[in-house]
């Protein structure tokens, strides 16, 4: 067994901790305010090359491994979760289905552009009527000559706003349930796509949720993604992707608020002394201490799962469990930690708190992540 | 152009210095390329970007600092030299001897590096090695715009600039203000593994170690003394101004 990072992978972490502590952190307040990621922001991550940490090689990314994406997720993670969330949203959900289920035409078509991010991916699954019941989606996809027509509305699609590239669940046999559904990609710019309202919401700022909507949206053939009928696996398949660096991207907000709460608990004084000798608090920073390092370990531990090409179905969803309430209990703990402070939103740690909670919803809310754990283990069981 | 560009690595400016019977720990260091070598990377980087050329990143020490040159292959540099030898460490005297050694290989029309390091602080090796080369020199530059073989640089004199243009070959070092170092890309940081890294001995560059010995020995290591609590003066103003002049005298003994 080896915990160590390659040399390589640590080269990586430490590039991308210095990006970001110099070029989002000094903004990261800015963001909140304006609900809005400064385009020289964005800019510089495309230098950076961070559009393309989920893209192979031969397409203009970096070609690294789960651990390795895990280890930049971590460090993208320690900054404003607005920002995070748009690169993760592109390089988690938005681009995975191409790489995985592409064929070798539709990515050379998306990916070198999508690795430089001059095109942003967006992953198009939720609608009013299918949020945790996935399967039980309404738009329509029906094949007429060369093309597909797709119509119906999703919402809550992350991206909508600055993507070109959307991987759009749809229904193509409405007899069949989920093995009738398929995933097509679709361009911002095909006839009768349209972004309609994009939700205000509690946190996650700079990054925008919208909806989709398709009126007679034409999308040429070459752009099913996957077999006809595969869409919901696919789906699947994505979201289970997402899941490790969606986790690695909440170990990173928490190691931060770790970093936050000790300093200012040493720093703070009441009672004549600093607050990290009140022993309630000190617990406090050794509970947070102790899921952080958990949460750590199974990030890569699923990582190097997902690596050696295991199934990792349950572990998956183990972690986005996990990951999702190990975050929220540390930012708890971060403002109880801070008092008045933490709840003060000229100072970060209340927005981590507000930018915590999406994160037991989306990808799966907490409750579906149990079920599948939970027929997982119905499932070895039964052998 | 051939440029060469000389580094050190060094201990994190950020990090605690800890001595342990004598000696400085690494424990646990973090170690970065000195600042002011990080200067001259980005500048021969962005001359190679502009006009074309080859940039070889050259550093002696122990098998650590290759990562120090695999951050300069990120940014940009095409190959690196490591000189890892112990017997060739030394003082300023010995490593630019080693320098020497390594750049009379290849014919390079610009040297560049910092004009010190942040961790003894000689900013000797720099001059020694242009007169080991017999090539001229100009230190902590703060500007340089490289036209045909001519270099036309700025560097700060007392509080003005002052213009200086040289042919090439050239051995410039890096003040801080000359550029503004990139972070290596991620896919340059995928890319500097392939790139190639040669790691030198004493016997690979014709050096007998004993013949540059170094000239100069270290006594001892020790940390400044530990700065006292300051002083507030209270009371009256009068009172105070009078308290200081005292404590001018008396105590700082300063006037
Ligand atoms: C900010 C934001 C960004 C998003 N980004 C995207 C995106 O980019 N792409 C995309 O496709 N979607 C996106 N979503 C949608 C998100 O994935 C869904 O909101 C989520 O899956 C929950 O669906 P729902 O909102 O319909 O809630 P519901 O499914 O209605 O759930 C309501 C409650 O019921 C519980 N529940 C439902 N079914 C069960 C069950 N069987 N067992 C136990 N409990 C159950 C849920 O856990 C939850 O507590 C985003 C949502 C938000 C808020």
């Amino acid at each position: 067994m080896n915990f160590e990072l390659s040399d390589e992978i640590q080269m990586l972490k430490k590039s991308v901790r210095e990006f970001v502590q110099h070029e989002v952190e000094p903004v990261a307040m800015q963001i909140e305010r304006e609900d809005r990621i400064p385009d020289e922001v964005i800019e510089k991550s495309k230098e950076m090359g961070l559009f393309g940490i989920s893209i192979p090689e031969e397409y203009g990314g970096l070609g690294i491994n789960m651990v390795g994406k895990c280890a930049v997720y971590e460090e993208i993670g320690a900054t404003h979760n607005g920002y995070t969330t748009l690169l993760g949203a592109h390089s988690g959900i938005g681009t995975v289905g191409i790489v995985e289920m592409g064929t070798e035409a539709q990515k050379q078509k998306y990916l070198p552009a999508m690795a430089r991010g001059e095109k942003i991916g967006a992953f198009a699954l939720t609608e009013p009527e299918a949020g945790s019941n996935a399967a039980n989606l309404k738009t329509t996809a029906v094949k007429r000559g060369d093309k597909y027509i797709l119509n119906g509305t999703k919402h809550y699609i992350t991206n909508a706003l600055v993507a070109d590239v959307f991987t759009v669940m749809a229904v193509t046999d409405p007899d069949k349930g989920a093995k009738g559904i398929t995933s097509f990609i679709v361009e911002k710019d095909f006839p009768g796509f349209k972004v309609g309202k994009v939700e205000p919401k509690m946190g996650l700022h700079g990054s925008q949720s919208a909806e989709i909507v398709l009126e007679d949206c034409e999308v040429p053939v070459e752009n099913v993604l996957g077999e006809e009928g595969r869409g919901y696996v696919n789906a699947l398949k994505i979201l289970a992707n997402g899941r490790a660096g969606l986790a690695a991207r909440n170990l990173g907000s928490c190691q931060k608020l770790l970093d936050m709460s000790v300093r200012y608990a040493q720093e703070r004084v009441q009672f004549g002394v600093p607050i990290i000798e009140h022993q309630a608090v000190a617990h406090m920073l050794a509970e947070m201490a102790v899921d952080i390092e958990a949460l750590r370990s199974l990030v890569y531990r699923v990582a190097w799962m997902v690596d050696e090409g295991k199934r990792v179905i349950k572990e998956a969803a183990m972690l986005k469990l996990f990951g999702s309430e190990v975050y929220n209990r540390v930012a708890d703990k971060a403002v109880q930690i801070h008092g008045g402070i933490g709840y003060i939103s000229d100072y970060p740690i209340e927005r981590f708190y507000r930018d915590a909670r999406i994160t037991r919803i989306y990808e799966g809310t907490s409750e579906i992540q149990k079920n599948i754990i939970a027929s997982q283990l119905n499932r070895e069981y039964s052998k | 152009m051939n440029i060469l560009v000389c580094l050190k690595q060094t201990f994190d400016t950020e990090e605690k210095i800890v001595i342990e019977n004598g000696e400085i720990s690494e424990d646990g260091v973090e170690f970065v390329i000195n600042p002011y070598d990080e200067y001259a990377v980005e500048e021969a980087i962005k001359i190679k970007e502009e006009q074309g050329g080859e940039v070889t990143v050259l550093s002696v020490g122990p098998s650590r600092a290759e990562s120090a040159l695999r951050t300069a292959l990120a940014m940009g540099a095409d190959k690196a030299i490591l000189v890892d030898d112990e017997s060739l460490f030394g003082d300023e005297y010995t490593i630019s001897k080693v320098l020497a050694a390594v750049a009379k290989r290849d014919s390079y029309d610009l040297i560049l590096g910092g004009y010190m390091a942040v961790d003894d602080g000689s900013a000797q090796v720099g001059p020694r090695l242009a007169e080991e080369l017999d090539i001229p020199h100009i230190s902590t530059i703060t500007g340089l715009e490289v036209n045909g073989d001519k270099v036309k640089v700025e560097k700060d004199v007392e509080g003005d600039t002052e213009i200086i243009e040289a042919s090439m070959p050239v051995l410039l070092t890096a003040q801080q203000g000359l550029n503004e170092p990139r972070y290596p890309s991620l896919p340059g940081i995928m890319k500097a593994k392939k790139k190639p890294l040669e790691r030198l001995t004493a016997g690979d560059i014709g050096i007998n170690p004993d013949e540059i010995k170094a000239k100069t020995e270290v006594l001892d290591q020790f940390l400044p003394p530990k700065k006292e609590a300051g002083k507030i003066l209270e009371g009256e103003l009068d009172d105070q101004v009078k308290e200081l002049v005292q404590l001018l005298r008396n105590e700082a003994k300063v006037i």
